[in-house]
């Protein structure tokens, strides 16, 4: 990826193709996914067609279920929250190269901890125990994810794998402390974490529909992300460093760590998408916070090309997915995991499109210099 | 049952060992295959649970666990051939698109196998090499089941494939240099796309051995993990299919570890030991790499190592 407010004209161009050649990657890069989208879309409904089922009601319901009022808008948004977090989880890494995709682990143990903290600092006022929730989440999540990136520079250990293994032990550790140290004995046939006070439960935003300040936040955390990754000199050199480590290495940027840290950053996201979900929605730490957010904030990031700000409408486009899941099951009679052989073949249609970059005329600035004479 | 003690966790152990190994094996010998060939299949996690599936499915519509086994080995070379043709095009990642390729996997064997949940199927036979003995754990220990045999010949044939045929050659020359292929006349596309192919049909036998033997019945949480990890195992065994076999018993050994330790009465923990096997190849993991080389034996077009 070429990034267009970096290359330095070297002879001068008028106008029309300086403004060209910094729009046209930025429209290729927003045009692109969106079709591998629609085609995505499109070859499900060929699924949908040799079932029987008709594409047409599924895409309806899901505008129903999902977008089209003020009720639906509630059930959409509030499931942003925690795919807003785990798409940070595998975006920041990313920038650096690294597919991380073992967010859900930092989700259940960063929920665990929020969960414990909370506990600990009942008899402090919301506003001490929320920071504390936080932090304790954000720090175990980050400590977590952070591990897989040491193991990276320090023992070369792949990411991807690492990442997905420590997910399985983290649930494993979760539901060992859950069942055990941290047992609620009045919590029975699912065993939990005591309930947290009803002060450090989080309520919803004062919008006039329910949708609690994980929402805020994880929009919030998108912004800041961005900001880290496009506007300043540590997101530079982490993309630097991402399109060619030994380049970056020789330029003296400090590798190590950058991986750590957009690691350790990623995993915070994910520790506080277990916070917003233990204080908002469960009320304690248990299975429940094992419900697949991680996997499909592998999907959210890659929709949006790793993309902190873009995360933001892909995850909401997704959590309407989602929240229409119930109503598709219940009115075309299809089962639950449908959305899941959607979302499957979205991913691997957006994938294929990463072929397209730099391959279609329409997007190269020399394709519309044709028409404007001796431009360059 | 005769009271042998101790002496039954080793035992329970060992037969644990070889019951739980059996999708190891065949995953990991596919995919050292597909690595060989310098490609990395991270999707055969789908493949398992879909081979898993359709294995179930047609061994209860056709009554023979045999002809299950095969729909399983038909469909994840299917699996395998998608994959293959995908990462022929340029600049797609094959890591992201394993990954999506796993999600794919698992949403179509949840969507189509609704419906096989509450069904029985007939399973696969077992072979009880334990008969020379009176001892009931002994003969349950020894229960072994043809699949698991069958493994351990194809684990010897490849390693002889890969050491003395053209074909192993024509593979490891791929794996190793494209250019190096493309100017003897290879084609390395072809090559490795049959060879990811082979991958995903082995991948999806040890998903029907689930299904039809271990723990012998379809629902959806009947992999954990085991084709992810059969990915890390692979780098374990340093891409020889012979080391593959023996890396597969020690993860079975690790995953019986906490149902043996539960049949002599030890319950705490039961989730820290359920872990054991992840932990254990995590602490491999980190043994065997190396921050500032590629591994010895490491085919030299695996992205997995640049």
């Amino acid at each position: 990826m070429t990034d267009v407010t970096t290359a330095s004209p070297k002879r001068p161009r008028t106008r029309t193709s300086a403004v060209l050649a910094q729009w046209l990657p930025r429209l290729e890069a927003v045009v692109i996914p969106l079709a591998a989208l629609v085609a995505g879309l499109a070859v499900f409904s060929v699924f949908l067609l040799a079932l029987g089922k008709s594409p047409v009601d599924f895409y309806a319901l899901i505008y129903k279920a999902g977008f089209s009022s003020a009720f639906s808008w509630q059930n959409t948004l509030s499931r942003v929250s925690p795919l807003l977090f785990a798409g940070l989880c595998v975006a920041l890494p990313a920038r650096l190269g690294l597919v991380v995709i073992g967010g859900e682990g930092a989700i259940a143990l960063g929920g665990l901890a929020a969960a414990v903290a909370g506990l600990a600092f009942a008899w402090a006022p919301s506003f001490l125990g929320f920071i504390a929730m936080g932090a304790a989440a954000m720090i175990i999540g980050g400590a977590w994810i952070g591990a897989v990136g040491w193991l990276r520079i320090r023992r070369g250990v792949n990411e991807t794998i690492s990442s997905l293994l420590m997910a399985y032990i983290a649930i494993a550790l979760m539901n060992h402390l859950v069942e055990g140290l941290f047992r609620d004995p009045a919590s029975l046939n699912k065993p939990s974490t005591a309930p947290l006070p009803e002060h450090l439960r989080i309520g919803a935003m004062p919008i006039g529909i329910d949708v609690h300040w994980g929402f805020f936040f994880g929009i919030l955390a998108c912004v800041l992300a961005w900001i880290l990754t496009d506007r300043t000199t540590i997101g530079f050199a982490a993309r630097v460093a991402g399109d060619n480590i030994r380049a970056a290495q020789v330029q003296g940027l400090p590798v190590g760590p950058l991986v750590l840290g957009f690691t350790a950053l990623g995993g915070a996201a994910a520790g506080l998408a277990g916070f917003f979900e233990v204080a908002a929605i469960h009320g304690s730490a248990n299975a429940s916070l094992v419900v697949g957010y991680g996997y499909t904030g592998i999907l959210v990031a890659f929709l949006a090309r790793h993309n902190p700000l873009a995360i933001i409408p892909v995850a909401t486009l997704l959590a309407g997915f989602e929240a229409s899941s119930g109503l598709i099951q219940r009115r075309m009679d299809l089962p639950d995991a449908t959305i899941l052989v959607m979302e499957g073949i979205v991913f691997v249609v957006i994938l294929l499109s990463e072929t397209l970059y730099g391959r279609i005329a329409i997007f190269k600035a020399s394709f519309w210099a044709r028409f404007g004479g001796a431009d360059t | 049952m005769t009271d042998i003690g101790i002496w039954g966790v080793p035992l329970a152990i060992l037969g644990g060992a070889i019951r739980v190994s059996t999708p190891f094996l065949f995953v990991s010998i596919g995919e050292c295959l597909t690595e060989r060939s310098g490609r990395i299949n991270l999707g055969l996690e789908g493949t398992l649970v879909f081979g898993a599936m359709s294995g179930y499915a047609i061994a209860f519509q056709t009554g023979s666990p045999w002809a299950g086994v095969l729909a399983a080995a038909f469909a994840g070379g299917v699996f395998g051939l998608f994959h293959g043709w995908i990462c022929k095009f340029k600049g797609v990642n094959d890591v992201a698109i394993g990954i999506a390729l796993m999600l794919l996997g698992m949403g179509l064997a949840f969507f189509f196998g609704k419906p096989y949940i509450q069904p029985v199927a007939p399973d696969l036979p077992a072979i009880p090499l334990g008969w020379w003995s009176t001892i009931p754990q002994v003969q349950a220990a020894l229960q072994v089941n043809v699949l698991f045999i069958l493994g351990g010949i194809l684990a010897v044939a490849m390693a002889w494939m890969f050491r003395s045929t053209k074909i192993g050659l024509t593979i490891r020359v791929v794996g190793d240099s494209t250019d190096a292929a493309r100017a003897i006349g290879l084609n390395p596309n072809t090559v490795r796309l049959l060879s990811t192919a082979a991958g995903g049909a082995l991948a999806g036998v040890g998903g029907a051995y689930l299904s039809l033997y271990y723990p012998g019945s379809w629902n959806e949480g009947i992999s954990s993990g085991q084709g992810l990890m059969a990915v890390a195992l692979v780098i374990f065994a340093r891409w020889n299919p012979i080391y593959c076999f023996w890396a597969a018993l020690l993860f079975g050994g690790a995953g019986a570890l906490g149902p043996a330790l539960q049949s002599v009465g030890v319950t705490s923990g039961y989730y820290l030991f359920f872990a054991a096997p992840y932990v254990l190849t995590l602490a491999l993991l980190i043994f065997t790499s190396s921050p500032d080389k590629a591994m010895d034996g490491a085919p030299g077009e695996l992205s997995l190592n640049k």
